[in-house]
């Protein structure tokens, strides 16, 4: 019996003293986790696809909930205090999984200002180089966000990343389904980018 | 027992190195080995996890009723892995997201669980830091030089802080089977039989 109590007792308080100390941390961490998730998830790739700005675009965003859909959050890039750019998350699927694309439009003219790949499971040094290779996604700078892009292989426009032909067919793939998404999410995007000016 | 205490700490780096000689924690080290970061972060986050939790198991051993004591230990080894992982989250949120599912599977690595059942709960406090300290050293040591080998020669560079140190000149064509799945399991096994040939002598 007496053993009994104490194995209770023992867990118990060593589970109390876990949880406590856990939610303790966690209470104190949760700021910046969440910072460290803004900066080094999305923040590097929307740098990379709206570079002319005159704001920060990671720090001024807006989140919009397309329709039933996953919340998104989109990064505005102001030009002259006016937004100019948007930049959004969707997604394209690769060699090894799915890939995350950063895909920056130009509000006014609906050019893509820029691809960038957020998070990807690619072949180290081959598909990988999707993300790394900027001359690979500065093919998309300034085409119309409406065009079908496809690599050369398949009667395309995009040149491929030599020995990663899946890969740059899912980031062509998953660019043109953004683009659709984008013109879906259009109407949603203006409405939403008048509460960031004020 | 007849070690002494730096026995205990020395033993960890080379007669009971943990994924060679132990043959323990092999998930991690075929997974987490394509790039030296990665390697050594695993092994950082695991001497931690292994030093804190010998140390307060060892503190414990007395109060803890015999019946229940793997559900104490993995009670708190997991608490140390959450904290492992809250921390990296906050301060070195690239790493974490390299090294993802693994940092949480250090509660179920065979590590410090074994450490905790075979040695903590039997030594001192003292004894038990050493020990859990030796074997993080070792374990991150053979994870950083198998991630070096398959890196090297997988991708002709070594990566560090986030920048690639091209090592191999241009000519190098990389053997890119290295830093695929199955390249871990031959570089292991080459280790293993590098390890066994010197262990004779």
């Amino acid at each position: 019996m007496k053993e009994m109590i104490s194995m209770v007792v023992v867990l118990t308080l060593l589970s109390v003293f876990s949880g406590g100390s856990l939610s303790y941390l966690r209470d104190i961490t949760k700021d910046r986790i969440e910072k460290q998730q803004l900066k080094f998830v999305k923040g590097p790739a929307v740098m990379s696809v709206l570079s002319n700005t005159s704001n920060n675009p990671v720090e001024s965003y807006f989140k919009l909930n397309a329709g039933t859909k996953e919340e998104r959050t989109i990064f505005v890039g102001m030009v002259d205090g006016k937004p100019k750019y948007v930049a959004f998350e969707g997604n394209g699927k690769g060699f090894g999984g799915s890939m995350g694309l950063m895909l920056g439009v130009d509000i006014e003219t609906d050019q893509i200002a820029g691809v960038g790949i957020t998070t990807h499971s690619e072949t180290p040094g081959l598909g990988s180089r999707a993300k790394t290779d900027p001359e690979f996604t500065n093919q998309f700078k300034g085409k119309a966000i409406s065009e079908t892009f496809k690599v050369k292989t398949d009667g395309g426009q995009i040149d491929a990343l030599s020995g990663a032909t899946v890969t740059s067919r899912g980031v062509a793939e998953g660019v043109t389904q953004t683009g659709v998404l984008y013109k879906e999410l259009k109407p949603q995007i203006l409405e939403g980018l008048k509460t960031v000016n004020k | 027992m007849a070690n002494t205490i730096v026995q205990e700490f020395t033993k960890g780096l080379w007669r009971e190195i943990p994924p060679f000689r132990l043959v323990l924690g092999l998930c991690p080290t075929l997974a987490l080995t394509k790039s030296v970061e990665n390697g050594f972060g695993m092994g950082v986050a695991l001497t931690f996890v292994l030093v804190c939790s010998n140390v307060l198991i060892s503190a414990l051993r007395k109060i803890i009723p015999g019946k229940v004591r793997i559900a104490c230990f993995i009670i708190v080894v997991a608490t140390f892995v959450i904290i492992v992982e809250l921390m990296m989250q906050a301060y070195t949120y690239s790493l974490y997201q390299k090294m993802g599912i693994f940092i949480p599977l250090i509660v179920v690595n065979c590590i410090p669980l074994g450490r905790a059942e075979a040695f903590a709960s039997k030594n001192g406090v003292l004894r038990s830091a050493l020990d859990g300290l030796g074997m993080g050293i070792g374990y991150t040591l053979s994870l950083s030089t198998l991630a070096a080998f398959r890196e090297l020669f997988g991708t002709g560079a070594i990566t560090l802080y986030e920048k690639p140190i091209q090592i191999m000149g241009a000519s190098f064509e990389p053997f890119g089977f290295l830093v695929e799945a199955p390249g871990a399991f031959v570089c292991l096994g080459l280790m293993l039989c590098v390890m066994n040939m010197l262990g004779k002598k």
